[in-house]
């Protein structure tokens, strides 16, 4: 069935990707990673001596920090929490300050990006020692594109004095700020994260068992199925799943020994979170959709990488 | 002590809890050879699950849930408050911050279109109820987020909506048990509200070619790849929880935990019912 995509892509076509490494010369690795307007900048630095309180000492840790684009997560919700402060005064609405403090989801990439990489690095070669990626998210896709931090604060200033000027606080520039905050978050940030702290890892230099490709697809109403969506489309979507897979294999064993379980090696899944209600059979469906995109990720992540060890031994 | 025998390990020359202290995993791949686990579950079968209805008397809805040791209470407590502009007729659930901490987080009871927003409407575009959902652990021992998901679907099933009426200055007040003759009730008597898809959730643990249903807190310490799969009652997937882990999941892998659940799904739907029938008859 074919299907018709605002930007004229296929249905499994992805984005332009863009990727570069070492960008930051004082992070020990940095690479940053760009499917279409979506952009993320990773910095990894390490290994450190030492563990956190609660992880084993026997293994080396990794601690993952996720910035968004508007800097600090406090910010945006301090100055959400100063336009909520007059609605309460006004109407004595307590309850709608909960909306707002609850489901940051900055804290579920960090676990998430926690423990993708924790099952792709070698955690035996240096126990007892940390190793920090920080996440910044640079670009995010849709209409949000032109909300740079000065702007930003300019439009929430105006909201707030909105508020203390109009009498009643009208509900309509709450409305305005919940819209606004939702667009911040734009859903193939997780993938590009992923991809991006993968080549910043393999930057660094840490020692990793295989690379890690990461990539969304969404299962749409009436049923079919799209991969890296932009903002505008997963409006439009039921669900949507974020799927990890091992990078393709190229080994000069014969094929049949690589296979695990009568299937190759690079078709289980490290990661997979889903949102949104499916049926098992959109979610099988989603998984092929997955590895064979993954396999074309594993390809551009393989040129991109022998490109620059060349270009760097030349200069070396 | 005696010399290690011919295969190496010291297994017949020290005492089982210190080699179940010092060697986890090899203990329990000892046991996973026999296929059984040390608390003498097959592999595939979950721990023994209870739910006992209304074990806060002071809130409008609550369930204590019990899989195993492993103990968790929801209680629900509704307040009423305007409903938002773009929704007019639907009601809220709130999620305190235990609830949304979980690292699958339980606001998949909202997403799952268990609950009709729009039975918690009171009067459109003024009023509506919030239903806060509030989650207490009082044992862990593995399998928290099955637990907590159960737990807060029992409370659900329990929750009964207040009689209210309007009073002069038209605000909802919540009416005596006595009935003031002079207001009218917006609503008649206290009603359940209907759920329909009620999602149900198995955790397992994948290690090596093995696949554990229902972990305890030591199994989950020492096997590190944890997949939670949610269906809800019409089977279909609500979320497929897999982050990271040593083991990659292929596709048997996941049809197998996908029928175990569905398995699960079956026996904590007529758990639930007995629950349920129990309370009916009191």
């Amino acid at each position: 069935m074919e299907v018709d995509r605002e930007d004229g892509r296929s249905q499994n076509q992805l984005r332009p990707l863009a990727c570069s490494r070492n960008i930051l010369h004082r992070a020990h690795g940095s690479a940053s990673w760009s499917q279409g307007d979506t952009k993320v900048l990773a910095a990894v630095y390490g290994p450190k001596a030492g563990t956190k309180k609660n992880e084993n000492p026997e293994k080396a840790c990794i601690e993952v920090f996720w910035k968004p684009k508007t800097g600090q997560i406090g910010d945006f919700l301090i100055s959400i929490l100063i336009v909520l402060a007059f609605e309460v005064w006004y109407a004595g609405n307590f309850q709608n300050i909960l909306h707002w403090c609850l489901g940051k989801p900055e804290k579920e990439y960090e676990m998430i990006l926690k423990r993708t990489l924790e099952s792709i690095c070698i955690l035996t070669v240096n126990p007892n020692t940390t190793t920090s990626i920080i996440v910044q998210v640079v670009n995010d896709d849709g209409a949000v594109s032109f909300m740079h931090f000065p702007c930003y604060c300019c439009t929430v200033s105006f909201l707030c004095s909105l508020v203390i000027v109009c009498s009643p606080p009208t509900r309509t520039v709450l409305i305005v700020c919940r819209y606004v905050m939702h667009l911040l978050d734009d859903i193939v940030l997780l993938p590009s994260a992923i991809n991006a702290a993968c080549m910043a890892l393999v930057d660094a230099g840490i020692p990793m068992k295989h690379l890690a490709v990461a990539i969304c697809c969404c299962v749409a109403k009436s049923g079919y199925v799209i991969l890296d969506p932009t903002k505008l489309e997963e409006q439009k979507m039921k669900a949507f799943a974020y799927l990890v897979f091992p990078n393709s294999v190229h080994s000069v064993l014969p094929e049949g020994s690589l296979r695990v379980e009568g299937e190759p090696i690079e078709n289980g899944i490290i990661t997979s979170v889903t949102h949104g209600i499916m049926s098992v059979d959109d979610y099988f469906y989603c998984l092929e959709r997955g590895r064979a995109a993954s396999v074309k990720l594993s390809d551009f992540l393989r040129r991109k990488l022998q490109q620059q060890s060349t270009d760097s031994s030349k200069a070396g | 002590m005696g010399l290690p025998n011919a295969s190496g390990d010291l297994s017949t020359e020290v005492e089982v809890d210190a080699f179940r202290r010092l060697f986890p995993l090899r203990f329990y791949e000892k046991h996973l050879l026999e296929s059984i686990r040390p608390d003498a579950r097959p592999l595939g079968r979950a721990r023994e699950t209870t739910i006992a209805l209304g074990a806060v008397a002071s809130a409008n809805g609550s369930a204590l849930a019990k899989i195993g040791s492993t103990t968790m209470l929801a209680a629900i407590k509704m307040e009423v408050m305007t409903p938002s502009l773009e929704t007019p007729d639907e009601g809220c659930i709130g999620l305190l911050p235990l609830a949304a901490c979980f690292p699958l987080s339980l606001s998949l009871l909202k997403t799952s279109g268990m609950i009709n927003l729009k039975e918690l409407s009171l009067v459109s575009g003024k009023a509506a109820w919030m239903a806060y959902l509030d989650i207490y652990c009082l044992d862990a021992d593995g399998a928290l987020f099955d637990t907590a998901l159960l737990s807060a679907v029992a409370a659900f099933s329990h929750l009964e909506i207040p009689v209210v009426s309007l009073n002069d200055d038209g605000k909802i007040v919540l009416s005596e048990e006595q009935g003031l003759s002079d207001r009218e009730p917006v609503n008649k008597e206290k009603r359940k509200i209907n759920l329909s898809s009620v999602p149900f959730s198995l955790t397992c643990v994948l290690h090596k070619k093995y696949i554990l249903a229902d972990p305890t807190a030591e199994e989950e310490s020492i096997m590190d790849t944890i997949v939670t799969v949610v269906l809800d009652s019409s089977s279909q997937l609500v979320s497929l929880h897999k982050p990271g882990g040593t083991v990659l999941a292929y596709t048997s892998a996941i049809q197998d935990c996908i029928a175990l659940t569905r398995q699960r799904v079956k026996e904590l739907q007529k758990i639930l019912e007995e629950a349920i029938s129990g309370m009916e008859v009191d």
